[in-house]
């Protein structure tokens, strides 16, 4: 078992002939992933390594019964409109990759998608792996391995090293979520937490949070009353300056709100093992599975 | 990004919003004409830098001729303006904006902003205008209006019109309502129209007296949402470099996000959280990082480069460290591109290399048998050991 996708899971890759669109399908396939159909208007009739691509998303559900999308169309293209269009098709679970996009394009777009029967995961997210099953995003595949820890993180980088300290301490993972680092995002810490309460083959579940907003504070809230499994906590940007974006949309603290210490202190009083620094959660989590 | 107060000012008119009468000069005599074109007998001069707590800092001053508005905009442009949002070395005045004094009957808080708790726009008032709005939420929370604007229909009429209600309660000023409602509606259009991810009015005034009785913004701060500004060619030319630190300013046309900080160890680092991670590190081994930066997923060659040249522009930085998780980009590619790039910069201080990933141990040789003055670390912790010793001896 693992959550949200595994190796039935039916992608179809919007903007798969773009340069990134291009690459990271084929890294998916060769992982495993299913990916049964591509969109891209125009483009409709042609194939990208023999995967079939059609003009809309609707037409390539009906045509190849695809329930997952995967998004890499530029923000300038209209990402979020991309998003929408998945959710009108009837697609279950959409990633979006896509990096820049504007925030009132991403509110109508999560307003809309919370109209339909779909999960949208990001925008400007790793995506997500379930470990030897399927990965659907742009993770490199060597970090992970197939066990019992989930990971859910605002951050990819940070969820590669994570899961590779996990790696090498010979503790695998049920299913690793990129939330991504946006101010508006379709899919927060809490409603991830929740799946993985309910998932039986994740036994514990790591949270990577960084500066900037309260949905680790939210998130701790939800572990205190909800959560039964055993969580691990990293905050990054302890040393980030106030009133500075580092990197991220999301990742800043304004108004003396979104500080490392306000959220490590959060996570703390909510019981959760939050490691010391970065090279030290895959310990954290070997202590609290022992 | 940014805008400044004479910006935003414009902008809010061109939707409507009453403002006081005034401009922007820089010169004294561009500001004497201002005033003279004013039907005012007091005036407010107004150091137009990107921060906060200006009045503090003797940026905000009142005149009462106009050959005072002279004298105080001479003694304003030019001045380094430090406030509790600056840092100590403060910011150079390059413009003020001259403004009519107003006789001021009531000041509010008025904003408009994303809430991230429900991914919708918000709109926020309080009847302590003036005030800091973070101040009045944690010690008076009743006193802070919230209505939430729905993504798909915006701020309706009725909104607008039971938002200025509750905002204006003194009987005495009901005949505002209308004029408030209005400026409400105009202030929601811009937000919409511009893609701005801030508009925050404070303070909001009635002034005037009788049937000159208005509600006009006296001072306001808009933010615009940077992945818009590709669509807003008109608001992209209200970015003033002069604000921006330079370093980052360059960083952002190259496609690396980087942010200059205090310390004396450069970090070179693939991601945002990774990046932030590294700082942190550093920090707890006793060291101060000088900067702050992602090199992108792919850290090519060029973009390394840059990145070296950015790092080592800042002269307070005595020890460099790269940090890169190789993931779909493998880890000899990387080293090779270190090496390059570091050739090309004419590296000259220590430089901790930590890989991670896809044929670590080929990227390892690789920097190994370079000639160059670097370190090669197993793990991150010892790189920031190393970083922050080398920066100790220099």
């Amino acid at each position: 078992m693992s959550i949200l996708v595994n190796k039935d899971t039916k992608v179809i890759v919007q903007g798969i002939t773009g340069r990134s669109g291009r690459f990271h399908t084929e890294q998916c396939v060769d992982y495993g992933t299913q990916v049964v159909a591509g969109a891209v208007p125009g483009k409709g009739g042609t194939d990208v390594n023999g995967i079939p691509v059609f003009d809309t998303v609707s037409e390539g559900v009906e045509e190849t019964g695809a329930d997952t999308s995967l998004i890499f169309v530029p923000a300038r293209f209209n990402a979020a409109d991309s998003i929408m269009e998945a959710a009108d098709a009837g697609i279950e679970l959409i990633i979006c990759i896509s990096e820049h996009i504007p925030v009132l394009d991403m509110v109508k777009a999560k307003a809309y998608v919370k109209e339909k029967q779909t999960r949208l995961i990001g925008p400007n997210c790793p995506g997500i792996i379930t470990p030897s099953e399927c990965k659907i995003g742009v993770m490199p595949a060597f970090a992970y391995s197939p066990g019992n820890v989930g990971i859910v993180s605002r951050s990819g980088t940070l969820t590669y090293e994570a899961a590779y300290q996990l790696k090498q301490l010979n503790i695998g993972q049920s299913t690793c979520v990129g939330i991504g680092g946006d101010p508006v995002i379709g899919t927060n810490f809490v409603d991830v937490l929740k799946l993985f309460e309910e998932d039986d083959d994740t036994h514990a579940v790591v949270l990577i949070g960084e500066i900037g907003g309260t949905a680790e504070e939210t998130a701790a809230q939800f572990v205190k009353n909800e959560m039964m499994k055993p969580v691990v906590g990293f905050i990054a940007g302890q040393t980030a300056p106030p009133g500075k974006r580092m990197g991220h949309a999301g990742a800043i603290i304004s108004g003396g709100k979104g500080t490392a210490a306000d959220k490590i202190a959060s996570l703390k009083d909510a019981g959760i093992a939050v490691a010391d620094d970065l090279t030290t959660i895959g310990e954290t989590v070997a202590e609290v599975l022992a | 990004m940014n805008i400044h107060e004479y910006q935003a000012k414009e902008m809010l008119e061109s939707f409507g919003v009453k403002t006081l009468t005034g401009s922007v000069a820089e010169t004294p005599e561009e500001a004497a004409t201002v005033a003279s074109e004013i039907n005012a007998s007091k005036f407010v001069v107004k150091a137009q830098i990107h921060a906060g707590g200006r009045g503090k800092g003797g940026g905000v001053k009142l005149a009462n001729s106009i050959s005072e508005v002279k004298q105080l905009a001479e003694s304003m442009i030019g001045m380094q303006l430090v406030t509790p949002q600056t840092g100590s070395e403060g910011k150079l005045v390059r413009k003020v904006l001259i403004v009519e004094a107003a006789d001021i009957q009531k000041e509010f808080y008025l904003a408009i902003l994303l809430d991230r708790e429900t991914s919708q726009l918000t709109l926020i008032g309080s009847e302590e205008g003036g005030m800091d709005i973070e101040e009045v939420a944690a010690k008076t929370p009743e006193k802070i209006i919230r209505t939430q604007i729905h993504p798909a229909f915006g701020l309706t009429e009725f909104q607008a019109r039971e938002f200025a209600y509750e905002l204006i309660t003194d009987p005495s000023y009901r005949q505002l309502i209308p004029n408030g409602i209005a400026l409400i509606m105009s202030l929601y259009n811009a937000f919409v129209e511009c893609d701005c991810s801030l508009i925050e009015i404070n303070p909001l005034t009635i002034v005037g007296e009788g049937e000159n009785l208005d509600i006009v913004a006296l001072d306001s701060k808009v933010n615009i949402d940077d992945n818009s500004i590709w669509r807003h060619s008109e608001i992209a030319e209200m970015r003033d470099p002069h604000e921006e630190d330079p370093s980052e300013l360059e960083a952002s046309e190259s496609g690396l996000s980087y942010i200059r900080l205090d310390g004396n160890i450069g970090c070179m680092v693939n991601g945002a959280g990774l990046a932030m991670a590294t700082m942190d590190i550093i920090k707890q081994k006793g060291g101060e990082p000088a900067n702050f930066l992602d090199v992108g997923g792919g850290a090519s060659v060029e973009a390394v480069a840059h990145a070296f040249r950015l790092i080592l522009a800042d002269e307070n930085v005595k020890a460099v460290l790269v940090n890169i998780f190789g993931g779909i980009m493998k880890c000899d590619t990387i080293a090779t591109g270190i090496v390059e790039a570091a050739k090309q910069v004419k590296l000259n201080v220590p430089l901790v290399v930590r890989l991670e990933g896809t044929n670590v141990e080929l990227g390892k040789q690789i920097i190994a048998e370079s000639d160059l003055n670097l370190q090669l670390a197993e793990g991150l912790s010892e790189a920031a050991e190393l970083a922050v010793k080398a920066a100790n001896i220099v």
